[in-house]
């Protein structure tokens, strides 16, 4: 891989030239752990490592899963009481994946966010941040599919609810609503489709994710400092990179343990707090519940998508100057949409120099008020449609946008950044300082 | 940096609860203190089989719970009834069997019948449907602390039954109950604003219990509250029958990877001991 200079892998036996000759996958398996990684990366570096875990013990469960579900709506929600009532295990498996998928959005999260922080989208990671963004579209798509297939009421009308915002778009709703259904309501149809992209979206994540590694292996790892590794040659880079393998494969299972912690005392003692009681009630097309709330993961966009009712100025101008073809319910659809689409865009959106939120005395406060921003979202989409709770989403929504489209814009140009350190090297020295005056630093390998 | 992560991830977990509004009155729900809850908590074997006798005898006149094998009632953490006793006792229900094209004695493989009356739902997973607690405002705190409130919710409904206030009128349909929240309310009972100025609502379902609806074999108290609990324990049981093994397998969980973090947490300070420059 190209990027920082560093030790390939060599064939030494025979037997090892002659496999590296023919196919090269232990030279590849070596170059991908042993990758030299900034040594300064704090905790907020270990997301990626939960959200691989994530994505394993979600396709392990699921297929286990799979083989004792029933994709039909005479039979789903039974399959899965059978699933936690007779399958051996099975309700482990269950609450491990229902969980699981929540542990996965905390992660996806926290690694977004790192990433705002620390600039990790800037160039010449572009690439690496907007494929992770395709992930995270796929994961909320993952999400709500998975969500229907045990066919309970939340299930039931939660479909019916995000399938209805792509009816919402002018012209070709319907048709698209349509084909996402399979027919003119939410039905058998519809449960088999899910359950099939369900099924298959997490392979189609896991390709993305090798991409996206590939991706930021060939950059390099951002860092807190957002200063490049020295490239200028094998031993400046290595002053200030440290091999993933074992330094960040052990540090990074520490972290995965402490979070599986939690992740089991959730499991074991609170499967279902996380989950809507509802969604133990079969699916019933005539009764609809009281609240149809989506799950945690989504609140935040469905806040967005909520806030801008035909009561809202804007929707009215676009009303106005579209003659009605954008209406209150496609101008939510598209704010939602449009909410994850100025993330996706940020490596262009921003425009400063300095990579790493460290570094930027006003771009920091900017930043904790999103962080807060999005958790008032999150609320507010749980909240029902009506006053005060209207009024906060329109001025959280409002934010949300202002900080991507013209709070990051214009802070490249007013703001003055503090002073970077030069290295990473010097970065590292000054939190764990060497004993001795030099700046060579040993790396001795483990015991 | 870790600490915080973990507080925005709490955080984040705890907007998951959504707030409960109901048509009437806020309803009471009394927190009952039960066996099973807590990390440790674990069934009352005689309690579900109080229950289990309540519910044979009043519920299913009604109520049926499709979900639940029959064969379960002999199961370890559940109320455990000898095989013999689980056959003798499926045997009361006529099954129809399609095979057959006849109706026939139960077997411990059956399930439990359905709802005799079609407007009583299935009690199969009641105490996981309904919750009793939620909030404040959406934060989902008090679930946290309380649980979800299911089998508080189904004991508070069967103590909740009162007289019906004076704002009512005489002939409103229903039984008045405290604990109800989204059933019939009358508009007398709604301030100018139209806010319930009683706790409460309306439900269908006549007070199931009294006090003394059932002779305990084991010499229990069989007063209102005391049955209402049992019964209300017993639907947790067949709303989630592995409650206890889930928690045991938590428990083992939370453990085995707590000593894997204080593990990896040594083996990695080690290792990063000579690159921070210290002494190990």
């Amino acid at each position: 891989m190209a990027g920082i200079p560093h030790d390939h892998y060599e064939p030494k036996t025979n037997g090892q030239k002659w496999l590296h000759s023919r196919l090269p996958v232990v030279g590849l398996l070596y170059d991908t752990l042993m990758i030299p990684t900034p040594k300064n990366l704090n905790w907020m570096w270990i997301w990626g490592i939960v959200l691989t875990f994530c994505l394993a013990l979600q396709i392990v469960t699921g297929i286990v899963l799979a083989m004792h579900y029933t994709p039909h709506v005479d039979a789903a929600f039974a399959s899965v009481e059978h699933i936690m009532r007779n399958v051996n295990g099975g309700y482990m498996l269950r609450y491990m994946h229902m969980n699981g998928a929540s542990l996965f959005f905390v992660a996806v999260y926290a690694h977004i966010f790192r990433g705002l922080y620390y600039g990790s989208y800037k160039a010449p990671r572009e690439i690496t941040w907007i494929i992770g963004m395709l992930i995270y579209l796929l994961m909320m798509a993952t999400g709500f599919m998975g969500y229907v297939l045990p066919w309970g009421q939340m299930s039931f009308w939660g479909a019916t609810v995000i399938t209805g915002l792509f009816g919402a778009i002018p012209f070709i709703g319907e048709s698209l609503q349509t084909l996402l259904l399979g027919g003119p309501a939410v039905d058998n149809a519809t449960l088999n489709r899910f359950f099939s992209l369900h099924y298959l979206l997490p392979f189609v994540i896991a390709g993305l994710v090798i991409v996206h590694i590939w991706a930021f292996h060939t950059t390099g790892n951002n860092n807190p400092t957002g200063v490049e590794v020295r490239r200028t040659s094998k031993e400046d880079a290595k002053k200030d990179t440290l091999p993933f393998w074992p330094y960040f494969v052990m540090k990074d299972l520490f972290a995965l343990a402490v979070i599986l912690v939690v992740f089991f005392a959730i499991v074991g003692f609170m499967p279902n707090y996380l989950g809507h009681p509802d969604n133990y009630i079969e699916a019933n097309p005539l009764s609809t519940p009281a609240h149809i709330v989506p799950e945690w993961y989504f609140l935040p966009f469905y806040a967005i998508l909520r806030a801008f009712t035909a009561e809202v100025w804007v929707v009215q101008i676009a009303s106005f100057v579209t003659g009605g073809i954008i209406d209150a319910k496609f101008f939510g659809v598209l704010a939602m949409f449009g909410a994850i689409a100025v993330m996706a865009l940020v490596p262009w959106l921003d425009t400063s120099s300095v990579r790493s939120g460290r570094y930027r005395p006003m771009f920091k406060w900017w930043f904790a008020l999103l962080v807060i921003d999005f958790f008032a979202l999150m609320w507010l989409g749980a909240m029902p449609a009506e006053e005060p709770y209207a009024s906060f989403s329109l001025i959280a929504s409002a934010y949300w946008f202002a900080y991507f489209l013209v709070i990051l814009p214009l802070l490249g140009v007013i703001e003055k950044p503090g002073a970077q350190p030069e290295t990473i090297e010097a970065d590292f020295d000054a939190h764990y300082a060497p004993k001795t005056g030099g700046t060579k630093t040993l790396v001795k390998p483990a015991e | 940096m870790i600490k915080k992560t973990f507080l925005s991830a709490v955080v984040a977990l705890g907007f998951a609860g959504s707030a409960a509004f109901a048509a009437g009155g806020e309803a009471h729900i009394e927190d009952f203190d039960f066996s099973f809850e807590g990390p440790f908590g674990a069934f009352d074997t005689n309690q579900l089989q109080r229950g289990l006798q309540i519910y044979t005898e009043v519920c299913s006149a009604c109520h049926g719970m499709k979900f639940v094998p029959i064969r379960t009632l002999a199961d370890d953490g559940g109320p455990q009834l000898p095989e013999d006793q689980v056959r003798a006792y499926a045997a009361n229900f006529d099954i129809f069997d399609a095979e057959l094209d006849d109706i026939r004695p139960g077997t411990p493989v059956d399930h439990f019948p359905g709802s005799a009356l079609e407007t009583a739902p299935d009690l199969s997973l009641m105490a996981k449907k309904r919750a009793g607690f939620h909030g404040p405002y959406g934060l989902g705190i008090n679930q946290f602390f309380k649980g979800m409130g299911g089998p508080e919710y189904i004991a508070s409904l069967l103590t909740g039954y009162e007289e019906a206030p004076a704002c009512a009128p005489e002939d409103f349909p229903g039984h008045y109950n405290t604990a109800f929240a989204s059933g019939g309310f009358p508009e007398s009972c709604k301030d100018e604003e139209g806010h319930a100025t009683v706790g409460g609502s309306w439900i269908s379902m006549a007070p199931p219990l009294y006090g003394d609806d059932v002779t305990y074999n084991d010499g229990h108290e069989s007063d209102l509250h005391h049955e209402a609990e049992d019964v209300a324990a017993f639907l947790m049981w067949t709303a989630e029958p592995k409650l206890m093994a889930r928690k045991q397998a938590g428990f083992a969980g939370v453990l085995f990877l707590t000593l894997l973090s204080v593990l990896l947490y040594l083996t990695n300070k080690r290792l990063w001991a000579p690159v921070k420059h210290k002494e190990d």
